[in-house]
């Protein structure tokens, strides 16, 4: 009970600093009147309708990236397993540049050219990962991500190298992650998308803790392997494509996340995927806020954000396993 | 002897792309409240005839039925709920207490969401008694011996409450203690709370002591079946192992010595 009362705090307070916090530096008195809609309308309009859906929906890319993650790093049985590993941030990234450099117009154009390279990368994944007779083979899974991630980048690079200045500029600050174009329909977008993969993959909590054991002692405890393994790709990546769709590439939340809630709390995840939930939306929202206001009025991308904590942190908790 | 557990009739399995057939017209079965060894030399069958039996593998000749049904068509909850299988090779990723992966064997019973109860938990108190390792209920996985390992895993094979228990190997790497540990175990749930034992070994001389019947595989068919008395014999394992051997009654227990070459007369 205590741990959900801490990570319900950590949330609120992450929430709280995103929306007291940013460019427009207004006081906090100035801030919470303008929340109830009283006010400069200016002041109720910054607040309404750029910092509570951006922060809302920083949050809830981070922790569906955290819950992915942990999904992710029991399904492959390795720990360093991140929701990017499956090849979907490469295919993303390529479909984001390619609408930058093609000059689309419009705001749903990136985030959706985003998504479609994202499920082309997933659906190319995952036929190369479906062995003999339909099974899912992680191993293969992973490196099958690998490869699919790098021959995409390499299409990036190429893109980036034939763009002129401007739209490299767009390209690169898209790939390194942000919220800039959050809106109250993006996040209701996202909101009703994501919650489907995020019960599903919620429900598969028992199944995850006898996958991690291995597929042959998980079957013998009950799990149906060959489905699961599949429900969980497909659910998981849908479930990432969503997040890269509105928020670009940002790092290290679904990496260190899972790790730190199981050296808190454990590996049942029936508590970890939402605490990874949880403690994921909370850091990405407390790191949007960092990237609105440390080089204000200029924004960091958060993914740059997210790695340069993320770095050091990951580095400790792993000096931590190995003792 | 009560009803037929598991039955092979004509069984045969193929690996995808290999020419030799890993199982091949095994007629074998095991009956309810016996202690039956599968013996033989490495690459032998031993461990796919087990798969095809738990139906994780399905048959390519032949038929493997469990509880009189064709074993690859149980659902593995309910399958889960009266076998208890430890497999060979099982190294955790994840850091796990002791408690929690013994608990692992209660889901089958509780499902995808039904709750773990105080019964459940006194379930595992009493597999990890029973397994002899309730001393290490609170310690990490990751830091047992592979005896302690072994013993967990028993005791979360127990929790499963199965009426049969399959162990592959159980003892691969185990001193003579920890060895004797878990076959006494063994015999223990099989001669007194009236399991049903399958246990893969390459130990012919605990297996003429502990076992009901045994089947000796040798590439891929049986070698021999019955009895350990009457199936373990010097030529059987002669010819199955292809290394001379000396039969030594033992308090009137066959005892098989591997011969060192100078020793051959």
């Amino acid at each position: 009970m205590k741990r959900w009362v801490v990570l319900a705090g950590a949330a609120l307070a992450a929430l709280a600093l995103g929306v007291a916090v940013g460019p427009a530096g207004l006081d906090t008195a100035v801030v919470a009147r303008a929340l109830v809609g009283r006010g400069d309308p200016i002041e109720v309009a910054i607040v309404r309708d750029l910092r509570v859906p951006r922060v809302s929906l920083a949050f809830l890319v981070g922790g569906a990236l955290a819950m992915t993650g942990a999904v992710l790093q029991a399904l492959v049985r390795n720990p360093l397993a991140d929701p990017y590993l499956l090849g979907l941030s490469g295919g993303a990234g390529l479909g984001a540049v390619l609408a930058i450099a093609l000059g689309l117009q419009g705001a749903w154009a990136v985030p959706l050219a985003a998504a479609v390279g994202a499920l082309t990368a997933i659906a190319l994944v995952y036929r190369l990962a479906v062995v003999a007779s339909g099974v899912l083979d992680t191993r293969v899974l992973l490196l099958s991500g690998v490869v699919v991630g790098a021959f995409a980048s390499a299409l990036v690079g190429a893109v980036l190298a034939l763009s002129p200045a401007e739209q490299l500029r767009s390209a690169l600050l898209w790939l390194l992650g942000g919220f800039d174009g959050a809106s109250w329909k993006a996040l209701a977008v996202f909101a009703a998308y994501a919650s489907i993969p995020v019960i599903i993959l919620y429900r598969a909590s028992r199944s995850l803790d006898l996958l991690s054991l291995g597929e042959e002692p998980a079957r013998f405890l009950g799990a149906d392997v060959e489905p699961l393994k599949r429900t969980l790709y497909i659910a998981a990546s849908l479930l990432t494509a969503a997040a890269v769709a509105v928020s670009g590439i940002i790092g290290f939340v679904g990496l260190i996340i899972p790790h730190a809630v199981r050296l808190l709390w454990g590996h049942t995840h029936r508590v970890l995927l939402p605490a990874s939930f949880l403690l994921g939306g909370s850091l990405l929202a407390a790191a949007d806020a960092l990237a609105r206001t440390a080089f204000a009025p200029l924004t960091l991308p958060v993914g740059v954000v997210t790695a340069v904590v993320g770095v050091p942190v990951f580095a400790v908790l792993v000096r931590r396993w190995a003792t | 002897m009560g009803d037929v557990i598991f039955r092979a009739e004509q069984l045969t399995y193929r690996y995808p792309g290999v020419a030799e057939p890993a199982v091949c017209d095994v007629d074998f079965h095991v009956a309810e409240g016996e202690l039956v060894g599968i013996i033989g030399p490495n690459g032998s069958g031993k461990t796919t005839l087990l798969r095809l039996l738990l139906g994780v593998l399905k048959p390519d000749g032949g038929r493997a039925t469990a509880f009189d049904r064709p074993a690859s068509e149980w659902r593995r909850p309910q399958f889960a709920r009266m076998v208890g299988v430890v497999v060979q090779r099982e190294e955790p990723v994840f850091p796990l207490r002791v408690r929690q992966a013994v608990m692992l064997g209660r889901y089958p019973h509780a499902g995808a969401f039904g709750a773990l109860t105080a019964r459940d938990a006194a379930i595992v108190k009493t597999a990890l008694a029973d397994a002899d390792a309730l001393h290490l209920a609170e310690r990490w996985t990751a830091t047992l011996s592979a005896g302690e390992w072994q013993r967990v895993r028993l005791a979360r094979a127990l929790a499963q409450e199965p009426r049969v228990l399959v162990l592959d190997e159980p003892t691969a790497n185990l001193d003579i203690r920890h060895e004797m540990e878990v076959f006494e175990l063994a015999a223990t749930f099989v001669g007194e709370r009236g399991l049903t034992g399958v246990l893969v070994t390459h130990h012919v001389n605990l297996a003429t002591r502990y076992f009901d019947r045994v089947v000796i595989m040798n590439r891929g068919r049986v070698a021999a079946a019955g009895p350990p008395a009457t199936a373990l014999t010097r030529a059987v394992l002669e010819t199955v192992f292809e290394w001379p051997v000396d039969a030594h009654p033992w308090r009137g227990i066959p005892q098989f010595v591997p011969l060192r070459k100078n020793e051959i007369t």
